[in-house]
């Protein structure tokens, strides 16, 4: 039974196509959205990374979470370290961690971040290859840059100004000393450096003078120790053991000394509170916005605010999709119906030979889920097709894994709605079907 | 053997048709012979049980067709009565083949491939068992249609105007190959005509 259904359709391949090709482009469009959101949401998801709050310079709360959680916005400024450098010490009584975030260049569209080793802890973050960063002008790299632009411990390159390719290269090398272990999160997509190497590239006027002493140190470190030093002892080492209390220690260590160069700016701090609970943690957002030149925003209420007006775009255009399988359930009722006009002998006939009312109203039912199924499988592949495609594009310009093969529940409800719509588009063609009165059928054919 | 009791049936616009009683023994062939429009075809119809008439029974060996339900009356049918038609129609989407193939299927019977090679060779068709029926000329296309009637070896065989639409080599190869097949399976053969030529080939004739 299912073979004649098949043959019906194939012969009539133009009626096929059509309904199949519809009813594909419904599903996938459908299919292609709810991934996309979800892989959206989730990539969202996985980088909030539990950071409670973010501190930066005044402007977009979302601007400003989208730069420095996500990577993908341009900074809104930067702020001194001398009005935040309370939120750094790591003896903050409601800050249990606090991420200061240098931006300012890149590297092929990568992002060169200055920080402390506390971004790490923040993504579960560990070694794979070299070591961690040190000194000013030293790189541990995400194992996306690190794949992508092919580099391995021990290689130089230069960075270019601004977040994104191609503009005005600095003339300094930054060397990589060690890669990072892929992560899944927008880490792996960071070329780690201490803040220093960011200042260092903007620190204009004095420009090769200043990058030469900070090779070794900052000015400000190297005035607090012995000026006679070579340039060998001043340079830090990094640890060789990478349990998370020695780096939690050194991060500190790095906290503490950025806190103590008052003149320099950073772009912005993620802070992980102590307790989610505490009522001063929780007002502190309000009164750093209310009582500070600084800006203070919740990367979850930011993102839920973005996400429910991404939302709402995307419902749209899923409602729209469903139209279409409607719309292509329509076209296989039409195809089915008309066939049926054509086929009235042939139906008559398998009455003749024993078919029952019954067998005539399964015949044309099964015609319409198979064409429903084939028409689900197709979409789905080209979706997914779709979505591999998309993943390349998505991961050079926003920095994020997306995976083009991964298969959502939502997709098996797909599945249902598909069926669902190819039974209806066969309901009444086939009852019409199961209704042929043969004898008349017969003596008029 | 086939027979009919006080049949008659009542067409939607008021007319109502009686017929004589018939009565066609196992193995018999008979010609049913009468103008256009006389009710041929519908008695054809009410014979095969593709019509329920309004009073009166038909009687297939010592089944009553009207003690049968809708599904039942198709599988016996599909069974025991084969049914040629005036112009020959067949499963478009399935080959020669395949269309005696549905023919056991649907009829609930098993799928034998080497009786359907076998019958399509008897009736000169062997080689187009795997062709299209639409690329089928008249007299093949009749002589196929005469294998599906044939293949599920019925005890009935009812023609409707076999060869209105045939020469009349090809309506002589046809009348032949019905006769020769029928007596092959022992099955009552009907033929409904108003065609002239046929008149001298069978003893036993009705006239409507």
């Amino acid at each position: 039974m299912l073979k004649l259904s098949w043959k019906n359709l194939v012969n009539k391949p133009l009626n096929m196509a059509l309904s199949l090709i519809l009813f594909a482009l419904g599903v996938g469009l459908v299919s292609l959205l709810v991934n996309l959101n979800h892989q959206v949401e989730e990539n969202f998801d996985k980088n909030l990374a539990g950071v409670d709050l973010v501190l930066g310079a005044k402007g977009s709360p979302l601007q400003m979470i989208l730069c420095a959680m996500y990577h993908v916005d341009n900074p809104t400024g930067n702020i001194p370290i001398e009005k935040s450098r309370a939120f750094l010490n790591p003896k903050h009584p409601l800050i249990q961690q606090a991420v200061p975030l240098s931006l300012g260049d890149s590297y092929r569209g990568y992002r060169i971040v200055g920080t402390t080793y506390d971004i790490l802890q923040l993504y579960n973050a560990s070694i794979s290859e070299g070591k961690l960063w040190a000194n000013p002008m030293e790189v541990t790299i995400g194992a996306a840059v690190a794949d992508a632009q092919h580099l391995h411990v021990g290689d130089k390159f230069k960075s270019s100004h601004g977040l994104v390719e191609g503009i005005e290269e600095h003339e300094h090398d930054f060397t990589v000393v060690g890669i990072l272990k892929p992560t899944g999160s927008v880490i792996d997509q960071l070329i780690l450096t201490p803040s220093e190497s960011i200042w260092a590239s903007h620190e204009h006027g004095e420009d090769s003078s200043a990058v030469q002493q900070l090779a070794v140190g900052s000015p400000d470190s190297a005035s607090m120790e012995d000026h006679d030093h070579a340039e060998h002892e001043h340079a830090k080492v990094a640890p060789s053991t990478y349990d998370s209390l020695t780096i939690r220690q050194l991060a500190e260590q790095q906290r503490l000394e950025l806190m103590g160069k008052t003149d320099k700016e950073i772009t912005a701090i993620l802070i992980r509170f102590r307790s989610r609970t505490n009522i001063q943690a929780l007002n502190m957002g309000r009164n750093i916005n209310e009582n500070t030149d600084l800006m203070a925003a919740s990367p979850p209420n930011e993102i839920a605010r973005l996400q429910t007006n991404l939302g709402l775009g995307a419902d749209t255009l899923k409602m729209l999709a469903w139209v279409i399988v409607v719309v292509s359930g329509l076209s296989i009722f039409i195809s089915l119906f008309s066939s049926l006009r054509d086929r009235r002998y042939e139906l008559a006939l398998m009455r003749v030979m024993g078919g029952s009312p019954g067998t005539l109203f399964q015949l044309i039912i099964l015609e319409g889920l198979l064409l429903a199924v084939m028409g689900y499988v197709l979409g789905i592949l080209f979706s997914h097709l779709g979505l591999s495609v998309l993943a390349g594009f998505m991961k050079s310009t926003y920095r994020y894994s997306f995976s083009g093969w991964k298969f959502l529940p939502e997709e098996a409800w797909l599945f249902v709605g598909a069926i669902l719509v190819g039974f209806i588009a066969a309901l009444i063609p086939a009852l019409q079907a199961r209704r042929t009165d043969i004898s008349e059928t017969l003596a008029g054919g | 053997m086939l027979q009919t009791k006080n049949l008659q049936y009542f067409y939607g616009g008021g007319s109502e048709l009686s017929f004589p009683d018939i009565r066609c023994e196992t193995g018999e062939h008979w010609l049913l012979l009468g103008q256009s429009g006389c009710g041929k075809t519908t008695l054809l119809h009410l014979l095969g049980g593709l019509l329920t008439p309004r009073q009166g029974s038909v009687i297939v060996g010592d089944t009553s067709l009207n003690s049968l339900k809708t599904s039942q009356l198709d599988k016996f049918r599909g069974k025991k009565i084969g049914i040629i038609f005036q112009a020959p129609h067949f499963v478009r989407s399935l080959r020669v083949g395949e269309n005696l193939e549905l023919a056991q299927q649907l009829a609930g019977l098993q799928v034998d491939r080497n009786h359907i090679a076998k019958l399509l060779g008897r009736l000169g068709l062997g080689h187009k068992i795997n062709a299209k029926t639409d690329a089928l000329s008249q007299g093949e296309r009749q002589r196929a249609a005469i294998a599906r009637a044939l293949v599920n070896k019925p005890e009935i065989i009812l023609a409707d105007e076999p060869t209105s639409a045939l020469d009349d080599k090809n309506t002589e190869e046809v009348i032949r190959l019905l006769e020769e097949t029928a007596t092959e399976v022992n099955a009552t053969l009907l033929v409904v005509t108003h065609d002239g030529r046929l008149k001298e080939r069978f003893e036993k004739r009705i006239n409507l």
